[in-house]
């Protein structure tokens, strides 16, 4: 997906590459210009009803005091300092922040290193399957996955089984409903979804990469740690970025998981700001408030998002 | 898809941004929403006689309350002319829904409604007013209508807006193997004695109270139960009725929230209680794991099913020995919309529920509570030895001490949620004060009032 977007021409390149317009050469690519409109409306026309029109709306629904259904009184910015002020709502933002760790960091970091013990074996039948293991809580509807390791987590689940096997009892506790592991919790069940995902796509990075520079590097004495750091780590750069760019999304706009697993609670020791965009907007009836805290959440996802972008974008050395 | 965030050449993201910019002067021009103000007044004209053409009454019910569907079935059977078309959701759906689906062009006509206040004030409902008349339901007890009415601002006077179909009332179930294994030989009379079954039930290895606290606070019946017996319950009345002044600040809240730490500290309630649901609860108790449980009467039918003969069922016991009992008792709520195509048949329909005789059998034995209705007409009997037959008895005691208030919870459309729920989190596990508590909930009741 990536590579079929960097390679194809930007607008820029068609510009120079066109010779000195006459009026006949103007006029052609006018209509060729209008040809390419008209292919693309459709599309355009979708992404403008489906996503352009909600956006702009939300900004809209953002400068007012409205309750979904009688008149909307203007509020200006006064939903936006309710959002920076409100020590829950602080709260809430700071928990998504924490849970880009486990959703984000370590799915990467774990992703690098079983991808470098699996690379050796992506091909013939035993790849296949140790992809489809490693795939499938991706493919696992995300609610089911919660209910899962809810169950998993409870105060008499597997985990807890476990622990009082080996004597370990006095660990045992409702993982998901005490106030110190309630968070930590729910990353775990995260990191599991987005391991799979991170792994996949840093296998076929590592595909990619030019056998010669493994032997060039062997030739100069590395280790597997130094051929690791030298060749693998450096060529995965852009699989790298897609990985945190997807997964760190994931975390701030976390929502399925933590509702099927927590609801947020105990108190707002889990509550996220999507589950909080939820809950203002159709069980409080703030639309205006929740539309403020996801504008600010989009901004949030920009702001991580994009200097990652730019840092990982660089060409391949 | 990555790469397109930051590889946008600068031309498309000019272009997107002024295609965003024109969206939003499109939707800018006006402000979100509109003024329903028109159709306040109620309609003069009501109808009574529910006529021979043919009549399909759209419902919106509740997912896991049979009794709608079952009195609906029964009111066809009646009338020949009137069919229902049944949509279900679960109750939270509801709540979110109701106002969007009571503004749209197929607004339902009859819908169970979660807190009406917010509605009302939307112009989202029906006026029952005009019916109440035509129908003379002013031979009900006033009380068991209060919670129904909307006033200016607050509910428990004013119009009434919505109708029972059943009453419901809560208490406290026992386990009566494990009562008798405790020596509790009867329900207790005074709080004091409950909290000595507690905590001879704790010291017996047998799990004091089952509650649930996951998702919502399922501790806030014993704390409203406290709450009721520790001050004047007209006190909790009006705060949930938000009357002008009233305050959830008060010594009985307070005590109350005292007494749950307490009873948290000492382990009491299960261990897990935030991690804990509400299905997950009743599942327990029925396995026997917990002497009591704070619920109502709508798992009487269910309990007796799932552990026949063994599960008991008590008012919550005043403050001292011979003291008046209160209990959170409210209507299964529905309410006719204001866009409703068949008013007057959905208003037949309500007044047929609580006055027809098959009609309030189906009551108690379907939806396990008291059918409301006139006070001369006599309730149906439920089956001796069950659990079932005892809600019942206490739904009358209740009537006839004249004990009944609303949910805390029901306050505003929002406290539940924002306030009762994480707080009580909190408190039961130690990482909020009994003080903090109610000056937390408060905080967010005013917030809420004051929008």
């Amino acid at each position: 997906m990536t590579s079929a977007l960097g390679s194809a021409p930007t607008g820029r390149d068609v510009r120079r590459a066109r010779p000195t317009p006459t009026r006949a050469h103007r006029l052609r690519w006018a209509r060729a210009a209008g040809t390419g409109w008209l292919y693309v409306l459709p599309a355009l026309v979708m992404y403008a009803v489906f996503v352009l029109r909600p956006l702009a709306l939300t900004i809209q629904y953002s400068l007012y005091d409205w309750n979904g259904i009688g008149v909307a009184r203007w509020a200006g910015l006064d939903n936006y300092l309710t959002v920076f002020t409100d020590s829950d709502l602080l709260k809430i933002i700071g928990n998504a922040v924490i849970l880009i760790v486990f959703f984000s960091f370590i799915p990467v970091a774990l992703g690098l290193l079983v991808a470098s013990m699996v690379r050796r074996i992506t091909t013939g039948a035993f790849g296949t399957v140790v992809r489809t293991i490693l795939f499938l809580p991706q493919v696992i509807p995300l609610v089911a996955a919660g209910i899962a390791w809810s169950w998993l987590l409870s105060s008499n689940g597997l985990l807890n089984q476990a622990l009082r096997a080996v004597g370990l009892g006095g660990v045992a506790r409702a993982w998901l409903g005490d106030f110190d592991t309630a968070l930590p919790a729910v990353g775990v069940i995260g990191a599991w979804v987005l391991l799979g995902l991170c792994t996949i796509l840093l296998v076929t990075g590592m595909s990619k990469i030019d056998p010669a520079l493994y032997e060039a590097a062997r030739l100069d004495g590395a280790g597997p740690v130094r051929e690791f750091l030298a060749v693998t780590l450096p060529s995965l750069r852009q699989e790298i970025g897609v990985c945190l760019t997807v997964t760190i999304i994931a975390a701030l706009a976390s929502f399925d998981i933590v509702y099927i697993s927590t609801s947020g609670g105990p108190g707002l020791q889990t509550t996220v700001p999507g589950l909080e965009i939820y809950r203002l907007a159709f069980s409080q009836r703030q639309v205006g408030l929740a539309s403020a805290l996801a504008v600010v959440l989009m901004v949030l996802v920009l702001a991580c998002v994009l200097p990652i972008q730019r840092l990982t974008r660089g060409e391949k050395p | 898809m990555a790469e397109l965030l930051t590889r946008f050449p600068r031309r498309r993201t000019v272009l997107l941004t002024s295609l965003l910019a024109i969206g939003m002067t499109a939707t800018a021009c006006s402000a979100p929403g509109e003024d329903r103000s028109s159709n306040t007044k109620p309609d003069a004209a009501v109808k009574t006689e529910l006529g021979t053409d043919p009549i399909t009454l759209e419902m919106y019910a509740e997912t896991g309350f049979p009794l709608a569907k079952a009195l609906a079935d029964e009111f066809s059977k009646q009338h020949s002319n009137v069919k229902f078309n049944i949509r279900e959701d679960q109750f939270t759906v509801i709540v979110e829904n109701a106002p969007r689906v009571l503004a749209s062009d197929n607004s339902p006509d009859i819908i169970r409604l979660p807190t009406m206040v917010d509605l009302v004030k939307d112009d989202l409902l029906k006026n029952l007013d005009p019916y109440f008349t035509a129908y003379g339901w002013d031979k009900f007890p006033a009380s068991q209508l209060m919670q129904l009415r909307v006033g200016v601002g607050t509910r428990g006077t004013g119009s009434l807006y919505g109708m029972g179909l059943g009453y419901s009332v809560t208490g406290v179930f026992y386990n009566k193997k494990l009562a008798s294994q405790i020596g509790m030989t009867q329900p207790p009379a005074t709080v004091v004695e409950f909290e000595q079954l507690l905590a001879k039930a704790k010291t017996a290895g047998v799990q004091p109270i089952m509650q649930f606290n996951k998702n919502t606070a399922g501790i806030n019946f014993p704390h409203q139960a406290l709450q009721n017996q520790f001050g004047d319950p007209t006190q909790v009345a009006d705060w949930i009725f938000q009357k002008p002044g009233a305050t959830f600040d008060t010594p009985a809240a307070l005590k109350a929230t005292q007494a749950i730490q307490k009873w948290a500290q000492a382990g009491y309630f299960p261990k897990d209680a935030n991690a804990l649901d509400y299905a997950g609860m009743v599942g327990e108790f029925q396995k026997g794991n917990g002497l009591f449980m704070f619920n109502g009467d709508w798992e009487s039918a269910n309990l007796d099913k799932g552990m026949p003969g063994n599960a008991g069922f008590f008012l919550f016991p005043a403050e001292t020995a011979g003291g008046k009992h209160v209990a959170m008792s409210a209507p299964n709520t529905f309410g006719v919309s204001a866009k409703a195509k068949n008013p007057d048949a959905a208003a037949y329909f309500l007044n047929w529920v609580h006055t027809n005789a098959t009609a309030r059998e189906i009551a108690v034995k379907v939806g396990g509570s008291s059918p409301g209705g006139p006070s001369d007409l006599p309730v149906p009997a439920a089956a001796a030895n069950t659990v079932l037959a005892e809600t019942l008895k206490a739904s009358q005691q209740l009537g006839a001490e004249n004990g009944a208030v609303d949910f805390t919870a029901n306050a505003t459309g929002g406290i539940f949620a924002a306030a009762i729920t994480p707080e009580l989190q909190k408190l039961v596990a130690g990482q909020q004060t009994p003080e903090g508590y109610v000056k937390a909930v408060q905080a967010e009741y005013a917030k809420e009032l004051s929008r």
